[in-house]
């Protein structure tokens, strides 16, 4: 019981990280049409920023803003130059644009960090275990899933209760219509962009503790990403949530009842889910 | 077909220069030319020579559905891998006759193709593209566990591959490889180039350029398209048996993600949609990748990725894309009558 409890507490640990990554990826999949297979790098960038400050004497936690906003601003960039000009490209090109793009982060990171993983000095506090109703849960699980509770509720009222978020809302209902109706639909498109990869940066910042940072972060995990957002249906704030829960508990839980299976229960599990669902759990295109 | 050599356009379209005309122009046998000089040129390259036309059928194979149906895969590899531990089991197990281990590789890779088809036609463009990534990733875990059978990450080792036609031995330089895989280059491209000149071919392209419009014809576009996933499945398979029986060993990275990308890599850096571009392309990267990674392997890595983004943005159509255009352009500007500066470039 105990175990089963453990497992159910890491399943929703893992699970919030992959919502915090897989969000932005989800936004720009299924709001702007980019298949964005560069989304993992700048998770795997978020983390390596994150090291870096830690090693001249920033604290772990005050890396973290710092990643999210440096993140964000890379995507703003990248936005302005390459990816409004991929809205309007086949799919092909997109995947070929952001493939190249991870080849290039993957190996930019390779040469000036190494191909070994790196660590991150946690602070004192989020060390060690909590002992709750018997179970040890680790102080740094239970802080990620506190705080990625906590943005969660941010998001929602900034996409439910803001004008920008309605403006999001409706750019991506109709984009003509919404620019018609003098909705600068260019910069609202900019602003998701940079709050998803600001959000991806955290992320990575965030997953060195558990998930291990090295040059092959973007790709590893791109996979991990591309499952929620194809699972839970892209664009959607709810299915995400869904989606990265569920796989977060079952990856966790396959690992630890049938480790001979490994990996192969979540991409099982992906293709039936997108057999019965073909537009995700909460699609917004049937 | 030569009796009317005025009707056929003095220029032809653009992207119709290599291999879509239906007779077997000059370029295309000298073209063919190149590898048999390669076998007298460069007798030290024979192995290297051999891996780039592997590579150049794998990625013929993904050309089949990519340039010729639309369909975008991140899993190809599955195949490949398929049909290589399909080789090298049979080798390992004590039966190593080359041609008939090919057959069997082929078939097996094409029942996987043929089953996997129907998860990829249903959806629609992202589905799809998740469906080949997810079925390309859970082979490759189906093989990492499986390790009595695949030996896991360690690779299948202690093949051995009779001699060809029970005469000619696989020798040490790669020559009896060579000219092996040569030959089954040859045939598997003389049936794809027969097969897109096809009206099947045809109703494929169709479906690439306007699938509900074939709906609406009454063209059976799905089953088309679980012809096609079949026939480059069963060609990927091929690819993958060649690699197994000339190298005698099969890995997991025959089934990894990086062997689908960099097959798209080849196609696209090639120019999908024109056959020859897979052969072009695989020969362009695997030669650059041979000097590059001596450097240093991540400066590989590094430069691939940037010409890959600058080929996203600016080359679309390749290495064929350009030759095809410039030739159009050449053939504008001797004819004088319209200037080579009146089309923006590629």
């Amino acid at each position: 019981m105990a175990s089963f409890l453990g497992i159910v507490f890491d399943g929703v640990a893992y699970g919030s990280l992959l919502f915090l990554i897989s969000i932005g990826l989800s936004v720009t999949m299924g709001l702007m049409n980019i298949v964005n297979l560069a989304h993992g790098a700048f998770a795997m960038f978020g983390g390596y920023l994150s090291v870096w400050l830690s090693a001249r004497g920033t604290p772990f936690l005050a890396t973290l803003p710092i990643c999210f906003v440096v993140l964000g601003l890379a995507g703003a960039g990248s936005e302005r130059l390459f990816y409004r000009r991929l809205r309007r490209r086949s799919q092909l090109d997109q995947v070929l644009f952001t493939i190249g793009f991870t080849f290039a982060a993957v190996a930019s990171a390779t040469l000036v960090w190494g191909p070994a993983e790196q660590r991150v000095q946690l602070p004192g506090a989020l060390r060690g275990q909590l002992q709750v109703l018997g179970v040890g849960l680790g102080a740094y699980r239970l802080f990620l899933i506190a705080l990625v509770a906590v943005l969660s509720a941010g998001l929602v009222a900034l996409v439910e209760k803001t004008t920008f978020g309605a403006r999001v809302r409706a750019s991506v209902d109709d984009e003509q219509v919404s620019a018609g109706l003098g909705i600068p639909v260019e910069r609202v498109f900019c602003l998701t962009f940079a709050f998803g990869s600001g959000l991806a940066g955290l992320g990575g910042a965030l997953s060195i503790d558990v998930l291990g940072l090295e040059p092959t972060f973007a790709l590893k995990y791109l996979v991990y990403f591309l499952l929620v957002v194809a699972v839970g249906g892209a664009g959607s704030l709810a299915g995400t949530a869904v989606a990265s829960l569920v796989l977060g508990l079952f990856d966790v839980a396959g690992k630890y009842y049938v480790p001979q299976v490994g990996a192969f229960i979540i991409y099982g599990l992906m293709i039936v889910l997108l057999l019965v669902f073909p537009a995700g759990l909460h699609g917004r295109r049937a | 077909m030569s009796s009317h050599p005025s009707s056929r356009p003095a220029v032809a379209p653009r992207g119709l220069v290599f291999g879509l005309e239906d007779r077997l122009g000059r370029i295309e046998v000298a073209f063919w030319l190149l590898p048999v000089a390669v076998f007298f040129v460069f007798p030290g390259y024979l192995v290297l020579a051999s891996q780039v036309l592997i590579a150049g059928l794998f990625a013929l194979s993904l050309d089949l559905i990519l340039g010729y149906a639309g369909i975008v895969s991140l899993g190809h590899a599955a195949f490949f891998g398929v049909g290589a531990y399909v080789a090298g089991l049979l080798s390992v197990r004590g039966y190593g006759e080359p041609l008939s281990g090919l057959v069997a590789a082929a078939v097996v890779a094409g029942c996987v193709g043929f089953v996997s088809s129907f998860l990829i036609v249903g959806g629609h463009a992202l589905t799809r593209l998740m469906v080949t990534l997810a079925v390309g990733l859970s082979l490759h875990e189906a093989a990492n566990q499986a390790s009595s059978v695949t030996g896991g990450t360690d690779g299948l080792s202690g093949m051995e591959t009779s001699d060809l036609f029970g005469v000619f031995a696989f020798d040490l330089l790669g020559k009896t490889a060579y000219l092996y895989v040569l030959g089954v280059c040859l045939v598997a491209f003389c049936l794809v180039r027969r097969l897109v000149h096809s009206p099947f071919g045809l109703s494929l392209r169709g479906v690439r350029e306007n699938e509900r419009r074939m709906h609406a014809i009454g063209a059976p576009v799905r089953r088309r398209l679980v012809e096609v996933y079949t026939l480059a499945a069963a060609l990927a398979g091929a690819a993958g048996a060649l690699s197994a029986q000339t190298t005698e060993f099969v890995g997991l990275e025959a089934l990894s993600f990086d062997r689908s990308a960099s097959a798209l890599v080849m196609l696209v850096l090639g120019g999908a949609g024109h056959m020859y571009g897979a052969f072009v392309g695989s020969c362009a990267f695997m030669v650059l990748q041979s000097f590059l990674a001596d450097l240093h392997p991540a400066y590989w890595q590094f430069w691939i990725g940037c010409a890959v983004m600058l080929i996203a943005f600016f080359a679309r159509g390749g290495i064929l894309g350009y030759a095809s255009a410039a030739r159009e352009r050449l053939a504008r500007g001797s004819r004088g009558s319209r200037g080579a500066a009146a089309r923006p470039g590629p």
